[in-house]
């Protein structure tokens, strides 16, 4: 609670120094303009005419539809991830036979291709959401767990020795000395799952179903309507940077400030 | 009267026996200090009085209410500010937030931290610093037993003397009992009602134990030195140290 306001009280100084980053953006939309003056339309369109594309599909209940669609599967592969993964990496974490075994699987995991597990999903589940969901668990799930993993693995014993002396009792001590370590490393591995999962959802919408972003921006391939192919990415990648800068990174911040 | 009885303790890692029979006894208000060449296990006998390494062989009856340690290195929780640091102890006997912080506030000025540095957090602080908050963390909570493990060893003479000092208060008021480990002898003398010596070889054991009876704030630094002249001319520090000249 204490944590949270001091984020809302930091907030404003923390937008204040954005201006660095909005600089450089605007300097990648001129750099977009050049290309598009260069190449033309059909290849690039400018960043007016994809803004003002992008203005007209937040306006187009078909597409806001769709986006929901993808919002939908991205937070259910991603909580998915999230809880099982945290879960498995906790418990793997304290016992070190879990560990070791967890480990090359998770290496296997992280080193298969996304696109292989589109795939393989495909045949198994079909065209549809369950496809998606598989494919967002799998490639995000590694990244919670072994975050998990080395929070726990990384736990050091001379502050339990510390917490003994005095006493503390077993709450106090996941709360005041567990707690924050852990989820120090957790936390942004939720982080990057969640980047993670909004990428491969979108990837796995466009070879394997008819709804949702992937979808649109597959159509608008085949229609080779270059400016609404990009109002869609700037729309996931706004989506992504606005999560990522708005609401995470306040509380990364906040949850490592303590940190080297 | 509360006291820390330890009978016929004996401990070993494996087949390594680190401990032999060891006999001691703290009474309440008296300040004990083992000394010993490093590796001989003194600090295997202080995690075992404290609780924190399981007992093997013998007995060790422990009636303090309440216990405290300093460490050799200050072990501050690192995300956690110097305040709450300090009143971590307090917080595990479940004294109210408002509380704690008030009496951390205060044992931290007292020692000689400025209020600018209570929301710091460890690792903005001095090696001298956070050894100053790990002895506030240790007193705020008024231990009746406070083990010492080692903690002036890396501090400069200056911040030593003056963590020592209010150490040192709390023995004349009668408040405190020590279990002190180190394994500066002049350091032990100036502190100690008594010091036991700990041999390694061939196993842990206790070879020697030396008394005083002097005051701890009547001892200048001509009795320390005198008296550490004296013991070091001990025929069993000599060659439990291996102090002789080859």
């Amino acid at each position: 609670m204490k944590s949270l306001l001091k984020i809302l009280r930091d907030f404003p100084a923390y937008l204040w120094s954005g201006w660095g980053a909005v600089a450089s953006i605007f300097l990648f939309i001129a750099l977009w303009d050049v290309g598009n003056q260069i190449y033309g339309d059909l290849v690039l369109p400018s960043p007016l005419e994809t803004f003002s594309t992008l203005g007209r599909l937040f306006q187009d209940a078909k597409f806001m539809e769709n986006l929901f669609i993808t919002l939908n599967r991205a937070m259910v592969g991603f909580g998915i991830s999230l809880v099982i993964g945290t879960a498995l990496g906790l418990l793997a974490g304290f016992f070190v036979t879990a560990s070791i075994v967890s480990r090359p699987i998770v290496t296997i995991l992280m080193g298969m291709p996304p696109i292989a597990w589109i795939v393989l999903a495909m045949i198994w589940f079909g065209m549809g959401d369950a496809t998606v969901e598989f494919t967002v668990v799998v490639a995000s799930l590694p990244i919670v767990f072994v975050g998990a993993l080395q929070g726990t693995r990384t736990l050091e014993d001379k502050f339990e020795e510390m917490a003994d002396i005095f006493k503390v009792p077993m709450m106090m001590k996941f709360t005041d000395i567990y707690l924050p370590h852990i989820f120090s490393y957790v936390f942004p591995a939720w982080v990057s799952a969640l980047g993670m999962a909004w990428k491969i959802v979108v990837m796995a919408e466009l070879l394997a179903t008819s709804d949702g972003l992937g979808a649109s921006l597959a159509m608008a391939r085949s229609q080779l309507d270059t400016s609404t192919a990009l109002a869609i990415v700037v729309a996931m990648v706004g989506l992504l940077m606005f999560v990522e800068y708005i609401f995470l990174e306040p509380i990364k911040r906040e949850v490592e400030k303590w940190r080297d | 009267m509360a006291r820390l009885k330890v009978e016929n303790l004996s401990f070993s890692f494996g087949y390594d026996t680190i401990l032999e029979e060891i006999n001691f006894e703290i009474d309440e208000g008296e300040v004990v200090s083992i000394v010993g060449p490093s590796g001989g296990g003194k600090t295997t006998l202080l995690r075992l009085c404290a609780g924190l390494l399981d007992r093997q062989e013998g007995k060790i009856e422990n009636s303090f209410e309440t216990q405290a340690i300093a460490f050799q290195d200050p072990r501050l929780l690192p995300w956690k500010n110097v305040i709450d640091n300090i009143a971590f102890g307090l917080k595990s006997m479940g004294v109210s937030t408002q509380k704690r912080e008030k009496r951390a506030k205060e044992i931290a000025l007292k020692f000689d931290l400025e209020e600018s540095d209570f929301d710091k957090f460890p690792k903005e602080l001095s090696g001298g610093m956070s050894q100053r908050v790990s002895f506030a963390r240790a007193l705020v909570t008024k231990p009746k037993l406070l083990f010492l493990d080692e903690p002036f060893s890396a501090l400069d003479i200056g911040l030593k003397r003056e963590l020592q000092n209010h150490v040192m208060e709390l023995i004349a008021k009668k408040e405190i009992t020590i279990f002190f480990i180190t394994h500066d002898i002049m350091e032990a003398i100036r502190l100690s009602d008594k010091i036991l010596l700990l041999a390694p070889d061939p196993v842990g054991r206790i070879v020697k134990e030396f008394t005083f009876d002097m005051p701890q704030e009547q001892r200048d630094d001509e009795y320390v030195y005198g008296q550490t002249a004296k013991i070091l001319s001990d025929r069993d520090i000599i060659e439990t140290f291996e102090l002789e000249f080859k």
